[in-house]
């Protein structure tokens, strides 16, 4: 192209209105900063007011707390920067640790057989809702509040009619138990602190999904597919996969807390799990994630989920009414709500 | 620049059509949006498609670019009958296109909009290669006499200039033979309308095949090597730039012959005259006939198609 190098208009007159930024300002301007802010307060406070807050032991509960909640959060997170809603995660985690337990017990099947049967069925279910978002072009909030009323019926009527009760049948005689109990629910001494399998799973999910989402191609298509689904399409990006293995990782998501409640309790309440699918976003949204698309942060996630860990244990340490938990929760999320909006208007107008 | 060097006809072929649109048509349902186009588009050639609203431009994009297949008529790719299922099998065959809303996610960075859909990615685990991609963008816009000293900017944040100029240079940058710009200079200022159409000049020197579409007859009889007027859905003027002058494509583009029943109609209204304002005055809305309100809906829908 060098002929036509002569031909292009010499750099006109730099156009100064877009300036560089120093780099305190871009730091300001990344989506989890206003929930890093908002962790060390959190702390602070019943740092304060809870003096178990000093011991490490309770962190390893803390942790672990956080983390039943962050594994969810990362593919919700995810899927809310693709610009896309799943109201039935919650659910969908109870559905997952029933497939495994209710199957393995009626055909007598190895516990590992159930532990794949229920992934299957786990990743079908996120399938489906990308499939039915392609077809009806809904939105992902309807589809998904469809589903989340079909498997919540589903948990109750299939355990019902199987077990007679609302819970699952207790399965830790059944071949395999042990080995998958290992997998899924053990925990580890170091020193004082507990250390329970899961939390490894959640820092090996943050860690891959924020690589996924800032350093591979597919996160530039999830950023661009809930920025401008439209535009992506335009530019060739392919919107309906990529969107539909976002639910995927949601059901991933799910497979692997419901094989957690499983096998750490040994059986599965049918009831459980309806609310938590705004939890994970709240989570999300505390974390940087716009409701609209786009924009957010698998990292801000993770600390989102560290925040409501921290609250959820710290209300109970600081004896204070557990009752007021969901008011406090409540607050919580539209304080971090305005200071993510402050904290990045500020940044975006330097 | 390396990866269309490569793509760069050499010029002793100027004349070969890329892409031949013969007698095409697309239907919605039972609405014709397009019929019956003819369009050539030869290498180092513009060609301009001038029409009012409603004219059928998107549609034509849309099926040259691949988001909508066409119901009737053949398009021709280098020779060859082509129906494209989705933008991506365009791309892939040289045809890029610059849409009016630009195709640009506003959220995101500069380079990651460059970007899109073409990531560069290093072995062995398809990690992006951020800082080969950023000085690529820079060179690239900077090439265009654009400035973006943080691309890690969200493009909202840009101009609309700014953000004219990044989606053609990515159309350009990424081995388009054919570009089709969709109302480039519509939203710009007079100094930036100048900078896209110098573009413009130096995408068909590199021997790109260039498809303007514009409602400026100004703006394409600065650049255009041939013009063809949509009208309703038809083409109802098809002439190269020795065959017509700027004067005659403007009369053309305003609607010729409906310009002068306007003016018949309009006839008595003096124009000229100013009122004297005063209270309890009211307008009445004009009345449309049948005909002329079939028109204005049928504008209306090809605007929201």
């Amino acid at each position: 192209m060098t002929a036509t190098t002569s031909e292009i208009p010499p750099p006109a007159p730099a156009d100064d209105r877009v300036g560089s930024r120093s780099a305190a300002t871009r730091t300001l301007s990344r989506p989890e900063i206003g929930a890093l802010l908002g962790a060390v307060a959190v702390a602070i406070l019943f740092f304060a007011v809870a003096p178990s807050f000093h011991q490490v032991n309770t962190w390893g509960t803390i942790i672990y707390q956080s983390a039943t909640i962050g594994i969810m959060a990362v593919p919700v997170a995810l899927l809310m920067i693709g610009g896309e809603f799943d109201l039935s995660a919650g659910v969908a985690v109870t559905s997952s640790g029933l497939a495994c337990a209710l199957l393995t017990w009626e055909f007598g099947l190895n516990v590992w057989t159930g532990v794949v049967i229920a992934l299957v069925i786990s990743l079908g279910i996120g399938v489906f809702n990308g499939w039915l978002l392609h077809v009806t072009g809904l939105p992902s909030f309807l589809v998904t509040l469809g589903t989340f009323f079909i498997l919540q019926g589903a948990n109750l009527g299939v355990t019902n009619m199987l077990t007679g009760g609302v819970s699952s049948n207790s399965i830790n005689d059944m071949a395999g138990w042990n080995s998958a109990h290992a997998v899924f629910a053990s925990s580890f001494k170091i020193g004082s602190f507990t250390l329970q399998i899961v939390v490894i799973y959640w820092l090996v999910l943050v860690v891959v999904g924020a690589y996924l989402l800032l350093r591979t191609r597919v996160g530039n298509w999830i950023f661009a597919i809930g920025g401008d689904a439209d535009a992506a399409r335009a530019v060739g990006v392919p919107v309906v996969i990529t969107r539909t293995g976002l639910f995927m990782a949601v059901g991933f998501g799910a497979w692997l807390m419901g094989m957690h409640m499983l096998f750490n309790f040994n059986n599965v309440q049918s009831g459980n799990g309806v609310g938590n699918e705004f939890i994970y976003i709240i989570a999300a949204v505390i974390g940087g994630c716009l409701l609209t698309g786009g924009y957010g942060s698998v990292v801000g996630a993770a600390i989102g989920s560290l925040i409501f860990g921290m609250t959820q244990l710290g209300i109970t340490y600081a004896g204070w009414d557990a009752d007021w938990f969901k008011t406090f929760l409540g607050a919580m999320l539209l304080l971090a709500c305005v200071v993510n909006l402050i904290v990045r208007k500020k940044a975006d107008a330097k | 620049m390396t990866a269309t060097e490569t793509e760069v006809r050499s010029p002793d072929a100027p004349n070969t059509p890329i892409l031949e649109l013969t007698e095409i048509g697309k239907s919605y349902g039972n609405v014709h949006a397009v019929r019956g186009v003819n369009i050539v588009v030869r290498q180092g050639e513009v060609t301009c498609v001038l029409g009012d609203n409603g004219a059928g431009k998107s549609t034509l994009i849309k099926v040259i670019a691949g988001l909508h297949d066409y119901t009737d008529g053949e398009m021709k790719v280098n020779g060859e009958v082509r129906h494209f299922p989705s933008p991506r099998v365009a791309q892939s065959s040289g045809i890029a296109t610059v849409y009016q809303d630009l195709a640009l996610a506003p959220l995101m960075a500069v380079w990651r909009n460059f970007f899109l859909g073409n990531e560069i990615r290093r072995k062995p685990f398809g990690t992006l290669d951020i800082k080969q991609m950023k000085q690529i963008c820079s060179d690239e816009l900077t090439r265009m006499g654009i400035v973006i000293p943080d691309l890690d900017r969200a493009v909202q944040n840009l101009s609309g200039g700014q953000r004219q100029c990044i989606a053609i240079a990515r159309a350009i940058y990424f081995g388009a033979k054919v570009v089709i710009l969709d109302e480039p200079t519509a939203a710009l200022g007079v100094k930036q309308s100048g900078i896209v159409l110098k573009y413009i000049i130096a995408a068909r020197d590199a021997g790109l095949g260039v498809i303007f579409i514009t409602h400026s007859p100004h703006h394409a009889y600065l650049v255009g090597n041939h013009f063809v007027i949509l009208k309703l859905g038809r083409v109802t003027l098809d002439a190269h730039r020795d065959e017509i002058s700027l004067e005659t494509l403007t009369t053309e583009m305003a609607g010729g012959d409906e310009l002068a029943e306007l003016s018949h109609e309009l006839q008595g209204t003096d124009p000229g005259k100013v009122v004297q304002s005063r209270s309890g005055g009211h307008v009445t809305a004009p009345k449309l006939s049948r005909d002329e309100l079939q028109e204005v809906l049928a504008e209306e829908r090809e605007q929201e198609q």
